[in-house]
């Protein structure tokens, strides 16, 4: 029972930060802020996956999104320059219109948690072990993901040769 | 050998019987967490005076003399000196950022750090996919750094921090081919079971050829990831003046020096680890009286000894080579060490699968 209230005071706590974050990153004006502060979304919930002993989610979601897409958004905010990054808003039509969208978005996101039942049996205090993990990646059986894996890499294969195409052209 | 798992779990024991779990468990963080931070501060100072007496060794000079004996007290003056400066503020910067910045660069180095085994049991981090989570630790490092250069609101900072954001997420790849070539080899990732199996024999001799290679391209991605020269055009002195750090004062600044010197030590150490056996003695089949002999000298003096030597090569390294330009960083590493890197990784796989491995 001591175990379990320790867990939820982490939790707690990792919620806060990530709740925070999540409200500073689309209320600040400014790119830069709501990219860093999105960094810390993403750690909180990389916290939660090491939280659940998913320490492979845990790193993936390091490396990937705090350590690939948000150096890749510093980039592409550092390549439009720095007069033209910072939002403003101009009229109140469309200041409505995203209201709108993220109280629905949120409307079926809650609707989502609140009515799937969570299944606790599949849970394992000692996390997956890395030759499960590998090979329900690369393997060819029912629940597995070789299929995927390999057009995942060949959409990554045609970004790149578009980048090189736009990248070459004179 | 001493195993210091054995007393971890003694005082570990100790405090769940003299308080409740909960508060163990909370005494227990702050014990770890206070070690592993005076470790990363102490180590960081023995490399600043060990780097400034080896450049003064190949340039022909004494280094520090006059502070303590033998300059022994030079370093503690300078970090005292750097404790007491201003922190100053700078016009039209994005404070928030500029004050974040030098704590990213830090935490990341200090998590990386936490991974390193220093001798047996002694390691805060084990995790299953121990190696990877030290890729992924390491690999936010760049965004303090892009963001030092962005907040500072100095053209040559957001020079130095593009350059060096172009370096270290292209010379990241081969750091991960290397890593992986030994994951290959050992088919593990978890760091305590990758020096169990060094015990026998390091992994830079059990995979022989491509384990060399691999050793190789590790150390010329690691010079370069660490921002030291050959590979230090991001804070090229005589052209940025600092690079991303140039506005940084105080103690701001001392968190981007200390978190320099301490990814060369983290390069270092997991060289060690991955290839030379990190705190597992030298052994060699058939000579029992040797082992016996070697197994005597603890495993955190074999670990320290084989890192400082790995640090030792790379300072060589330094203070010998000229500076590349920003196009010979890229092509060496994209049309270089990034192919002999797949390659090597094609001929271990080749040598596990047909067991041409000792």
């Amino acid at each position: 029972m001591e175990l379990l209230s320790t867990n939820i005071l982490i939790f707690a706590g990792l919620a806060l930060v990530m709740i925070v974050a999540a409200f500073a990153a689309v209320t600040t004006s400014r790119m830069m802020r709501a990219v860093t502060y999105l960094l810390f979304v993403l750690f909180g919930t990389a916290g939660v996956y090491f939280m659940l002993h998913y320490t492979f989610l845990g790193a993936v979601q390091i490396i990937v999104y705090a350590g690939g897409i948000v150096v890749l958004f510093i980039f592409a905010a550092l390549l439009i320059g720095k007069g033209t990054i910072d939002v403003t808003h101009t009229s109140k039509r469309r200041y409505f219109a995203g209201l709108l969208t993220s109280v629905s978005a949120m409307m079926i996101t809650l609707y989502l948690i609140v009515t799937s039942g969570f299944s606790t049996d599949k849970f394992t205090v000692d996390g997956v072990p890395m030759k499960v993990v590998g090979t329900a990646l690369m393997g060819t059986d029912k629940h597995n993901y070789v299929l995927t894996f390999e057009v995942m890499s060949i959409l990554l294969l045609a970004c790149m040769v578009g980048a090189i195409m736009i990248a070459r052209k004179k | 050998m001493l195993d210091f798992g054995t007393i971890t779990t003694t005082i570990d024991q100790y405090l769940h019987s003299v308080m409740p779990t909960q508060a163990a468990l909370i005494v227990e963080c702050i014990l770890v967490a206070l070690c592993a931070v005076l470790a990363y501060v102490m180590l960081a100072i023995v490399m600043i005076f060990m780097e400034r007496k080896v450049c003064a060794a190949f340039q022909c000079r004494l280094g520090p003399m006059r502070v303590g004996f033998w300059g022994l007290l030079q370093v503690f003056a300078d970090v005292f000196k750097m404790l007491i400066k201003e922190i100053i503020s700078i016009d039209r910067s994005d404070k928030v950022l500029y004050n974040l910045a030098p704590y990213l660069v830090v935490m990341s180095s200090v998590l990386t750090f936490s991974c390193l085994p220093f001798a047996q049991g002694l390691q805060v981090l084990d995790f299953n996919i121990g190696v990877f989570f030290i890729m992924a630790a390491s690999s936010f490092g760049v965004l303090g750094i892009l963001l030092a250069g962005w907040s500072s609101n100095n053209k040559y900072s957001m020079i130095g921090a593009v350059r060096s954001g172009a370096q270290m997420i292209s010379y990241e790849l081969s750091i991960g081919l290397c890593i992986l070539v030994i994951v290959v080899l050992s088919g593990t990732m978890q760091i305590s079971e990758l020096v169990e199996a060094q015990r026998d024999g390091w992994f830079i001799f059990k995979g022989h050829i491509p384990a060399f290679t691999a050793f190789i391209i590790y150390l010329i991605a690691g010079n370069a990831e660490t921002n030291r020269a050959p590979f230090d055009l991001p804070e090229a002195e005589s052209e940025l003046t600092a690079g991303f750090h140039t506005e940084y004062s105080g103690m701001h600044f001392g968190f981007f020096y200390v978190a320099e010197f301490m990814n060369l030590f983290i390069v270092a150490g997991i060289a060690s680890t991955l290839f030379l056996g990190g705190w597992a003695p030298l052994h060699i089949a058939g000579f029992g009286a040797f082992n016996a002999i070697m197994d005597y000298i603890p495993g955190s003096v074999w670990f320290l000894g084989k890192t400082f030597f790995v640090i030792w090569l790379l300072m060589w390294v330094r203070w010998t080579f000229p500076r590349m330009r920003i196009d010979q960083v890229v092509s060496l590493e994209w049309k270089y060490l990034l192919p002999i890197g797949l390659v090597n990784l094609l001929i271990m796989t080749i040598c596990v699968v047909c067991g041409w491995t000792f």
